[in-house]
């Protein structure tokens, strides 16, 4: 164990450069794009990338097939993939971790509700679902993110439960109830600060799963609208065109690929670091 | 209990051993002890000594990280060391059996008890399952189970904690070992139970003929139990005799702090109080020398920091100390 | 066991009831369901019409209590687009999703159960890392892409396999593979912490010590109790991949259950999206009670209970 620590630590390293370099692209993506990622240039559709014949400088990873440079789309497409990440991960965070605090603090009945509703929830077809009430309501990043942030919280719940039960039975929850503080006050000052260090691991793991789900929402064309850059959305498009230039899915695929990759080795790395649950 | 001429040869013969853990704790730093045939040689010590360890490494049954090593590891004239685990294997349970502390998890939760006791005899001896099973209650009912038909059925969790120990007993003898290592296998039970478990320890010793190798760290056990002694402390044998010897004349100052700390039946006056050891044993890393009691010890000298010689009170008792065979009565004038 | 079993059964029920709900809520969530099926050249007086016609014009209690009544007795609605019974459509395709389903598993389980049981065996080493490092490799695929990348090497470059359809069975091939995929890093996990916490467990000490085989330890008595959860979770796992088909069936335009549900949230056939929420959300109820089940039937500590 102690012989590959540092393995370990380097893939943490790894994953947490991988997030940095995507949140930066994310964040200051008109400042780098060099083209206009929504500009298309229809005398230079399906430019390969700059290391395959045919590919040149000016399009350093090539164009679609409607002339829109891929990089300036890959980048803007970071956007994309952050907000509906980060997004997910505080509106389903907060219903998940609410629900499981107070199950895990208060047991009996409260707890009987919060289990029949990670049970209920469990029992939903999550991506069906999904794609059904974009597809009803309408597709927007705003539906995407609050169905996605609706239904992604169980593991939240599940963790915090445990946890918050596990902490309740602690010595010093009991000295505080000894010491007459209030619920609340030991509900917010007590556990919550004491279960966190698990959910963070959770919502790394959140956030990869609503990167990769949005992206398959956007793939079956019931996402994020066209003409965002989704990396989802680009796969989709680029399929018609892969049996003769593979690239074409390759490009969003890998990025789409290493940033949820980096998002998981980043909580693998934050878990053993902050020692958290296993199971979480 | 002790008398008994000593043996010519020894069923087990450990010289020299020692463990090492991962992180460089030096777990075992060089002991020796010789089992007798029919004998119970009891290990003593607390917790932490090293006395469980000594006996998995003889098993060669540590986890992952320790290694061991020996000038000498002999079973009943068969040199262990150079065996292979596969070679190893052939012998436990067979030749050499092993009890442990922890009868509530020991058993395999998994399967019948039935089960798990055929499983030994037909591993070594071959023969149906129906002739192990018969082996398997033939022995339930020799250590004291009543209706052993129907306990070979049951799982692990029916039984008490008293039982599941009498089970493990009887699955250790399913081969009709010649060493039973014991590594404290009464401490997890209650007193009443602790009494049985040990009272068929020695009735089938003295049926069976089993050498025994009794782990524990209550004397009053090895007050009823042991032929010899060898008292470890910090991974050192510090002192071995004969029981009677022992208990009469304990000459390693550990020894005698020991025996002050619990009442012993005999030895024990009423008018002087109870004694306590005071400190705690010492993490053991490579480059330590000298006794590693000395720095809880009421008679430490400077000399102490170096090597410490072996030293004969009588032949038979021997103890690890600078200080002279009659110390105690010494210092008791 | 048995109050255990009734109270799951009852949480089942309860399950069942909110799952009725949500399907039927949400065909409402799209306004005024009258005018989305008319379509958009639809008349006031066609609106009025089909609103007559599939009883939309009732108040919504009682269209739910009536969607209930004829749900629990089979009849899920007819699709508007088939014209046919939403649950004859979803039996018809069933055999293509439960084949890809059960596929899929199969694949999962021998791949994640040895490679479990190795990591788990050599804790910590190099091979322990790297088998881990599938699970975390696996974990961040995403399935849809996965898949057209396999059908672009396999299917066009090498020619192997076909790309798309059920022709026969090599049209299963590469699906399975990619929603094996999907459930390979769970139950590697699961399989390998069990198999660290049996191999660390005192009953393994004492089967060392009875001078067992190594593959008896490892096979008969560390696996034996660390497959207890595996199995249990594969029953959960199955329901997962049941329901997640729906990517992959688009993928490799496999004419499954996922793929009618797809077709028909595409094309506003709301009947069927309703009876296909329902369908899957039963078998996974269903499939979570049999995960129970098995549970209590493997470990002899709670079948006696």
């Amino acid at each position: 164990m102690r012989r590959f620590a540092s393995l370990r630590m380097a893939s943490a390293g790894l994953g947490a450069l991988i997030v940095l370099v995507v949140l930066i692209a994310a964040i200051f993506a008109p400042l780098l794009v060099p083209h206009d990622p929504f500009a298309q240039d229809l005398n230079a559709r399906m430019v390969p990338p700059v290391w395959m014949t045919g590919g040149g400088p000016d399009h350093l990873l090539g164009t679609d097939q409607l002339g829109r440079d891929y990089l300036s789309r890959l980048i803007y497409g970071a956007r994309i993939s952050m907000l509906i990440g980060v997004a997910t991960v505080i509106t389903s965070g907060l219903i998940g971790i609410t629900l499981g605090v107070l199950g895990g603090f208060f047991g009996g009945r409260v707890d009987d509700v919060v289990m029949f509703l990670i049970t209920a929830r469990l029992s939903i077809p999550l991506i069906l679902v999904a794609l059904a009430v974009v597809g009803l309501v309408g597709s927007s990043l705003t539906v995407v993110v609050m169905t996605l942030g609706l239904l992604l919280w169980d593991r939240f719940a599940v963790v915090a439960r445990t946890t918050t039960m596990q902490v309740r039975t602690l010595d010093y929850i009991a000295a505080a109830w000894a010491a007459g503080c209030s619920r609340s006050y030991i509900l917010l000052r007590e556990v919550i600060p004491n279960i966190v260090h698990h959910l963070v691991v959770v919502a790394t793991l959140e956030m990869a799963l609503a990167i990769l789900l949005e992206a398959a929402l956007s793939f079956l064309g019931l996402g994020v609208p066209p003409p965002l850059p989704s990396w989802g959305l680009m796969i989709s498009e680029a399929k018609d065109y892969m049996y003769f230039s593979p690239w074409v899915i390759m490009v969003p695929g890998v990025a789409l690929f290493v940033l949820v990759l980096g998002i998981n080795l980043l909580g693998d790395g934050l878990r053993d670091m902050l020692g958290a649950t296993r199971d979480a | 209990m002790s008398g008994q001429a000593p043996h010519p040869a020894p069923i087990l013969a450990v010289e020299g051993l020692r463990v090492r853990f991962g992180g460089g704790t030096q777990a075992v730093r060089g002991i020796s002890l010789a089992v007798n045939r029919g004998e119970t040689h009891c290990l003593v010590g607390e917790s932490g000594c090293g006395k469980s360890v000594s006996a998995l490494a003889v098993m060669n049954l540590l986890a992952r990280g320790a290694t061991r090593s020996a000038d000498r590891l002999a079973f009943d004239g068969t040199d262990l060391l150079p065996l292979s685990e596969r070679q190893m294997a052939r012998l436990r349970g067979d030749k050499m059996a092993m009890i442990f502390q922890e009868p509530m998890t020991s058993l395999n939760p998994a399967y019948t008890v039935g089960s798990q006791m055929a499983e030994v005899r037909q591993r070594h001896r071959g023969g149906t399952r129906a002739a192990a099973l018969d082996r398997a209650a033939e022995l339930l009912a020799k250590v004291g189970i009543t209706a052993p038909g129907l306990r070979l059925a049951q799982y692990p969790h029916q039984l008490s904690g008293g039982l599941r120990q009498r089970v493990m007993i009887a699955m250790a003898l399913m081969c009709d070992p010649q060493l039973l290592i014991a590594d404290e296998p009464t401490t997890a039970l209650d007193v009443t139970v602790q009494a049985q478990i040990l009272r068929l320890l020695l009735d089938l010793q003295r049926e069976l003929g089993l050498a025994i190798l009794l782990i524990t760290h209550d004397l009053g056990i090895v007050a009823r139990m042991a032929h010899r002694v060898s008292v470890m402390y910090a991974g050192r044998v510090v002192e071995h005799a004969t029981a009677a010897e022992l208990f009469a004349a304990p000459t390693h100052p550990y020894t005698h702090g020991l025996l002050d700390c619990v009442p012993v039946p005999g030895r024990t006056r009423r008018d002087v109080p109870l004694g306590s050891i005071p400190g705690t044993v010492p993490r053991i890393t490579a480059g330590f020398t000298g006794c590693a009691f000395r720095e809880r010890c009421a008679h430490a000298m400077p000399v102490c920091a170096g090597e410490v010689p072996l030293r004969e009170r009588v032949p038979g008792h021997a103890y690890e100390c600078f200080l002279p065979a009659d110390w105690p009565q010494r210092s008791a004038a | 066991m048995l109050k255990f079993l009734a109270r799951r059964a009852l949480l089942a029920l309860l399950v069942m009831l909110t799952v009725l709900t949500i399907s039927f809520g949400l065909t409402r969530l799209s306004g005024d369901l009258a005018i989305s099926i008319a379509g958009p050249q639809a008349t006031q007086q066609d609106v009025e019409m089909i609103r007559k016609a599939y009883g939309l014009d009732r108040p919504l209690p009682v269209q739910f209590a009536s969607w209930v009544v004829s749900a629990a007795s089979g009849d899920l609605g007819r699709s508007y687009l088939y014209h046919e019974q939403a649950a004859t459509l979803i039996k018809a395709r069933l055999p293509i999703t439960l084949t890809l389903g059960l596929c899929g598993l199969a694949i999962a389980l021998v791949v994640a159960i040895p490679l479990g049981i190795l990591a788990a065996m050599r804790e910590g080493s190099l091979l322990d890392r790297a088998i881990m490092l599938i699970a975390v490799v696996g974990q961040a695929m995403p399935s849809f892409w996965l898949g057209l990348v396999l059908i672009i090497t396999f299917g066009l470059q090498l020619g192997w396999l076909p790309v798309s359809g059920n022709d026969d069975w090599r049209g299963y091939v590469l699906p399975s593979i990619v929603l094996a995929f999907s459930a390979i890093p769970s139950l590697m996990r699961l399989t390998r912490s069990g198999m660290v916490d049996a191999l660390a467990s005192d009953y393994i000490r004492t089967a060392r010590a009875k001078g067992l085989s190594r593959a008896a330890i490892v096979l008969k008595h560390a696996l034996r109790n660390a497959a207890m959860p595996v199995v249990a979770i594969s029953a959960v796992q199955l329901g997962f991949m049941l329901s997640g088909s729906i990517v992959i069936e688009s993928v490799f335009a496999l004419p499954g259950v996922g793929y009618l549900g797809w077709e028909s949230i595409s094309k506003n056939d709301f009947p069927v999206v309703q009876a296909v929420v329902l369908f899957l959300a039963v078998i996974f109820i269903l499939l979570t009670l049999l995960a129970d089940l098995l549970n209590a039937a493997l470990d002899p500590r709670l079948r006696a209970s």
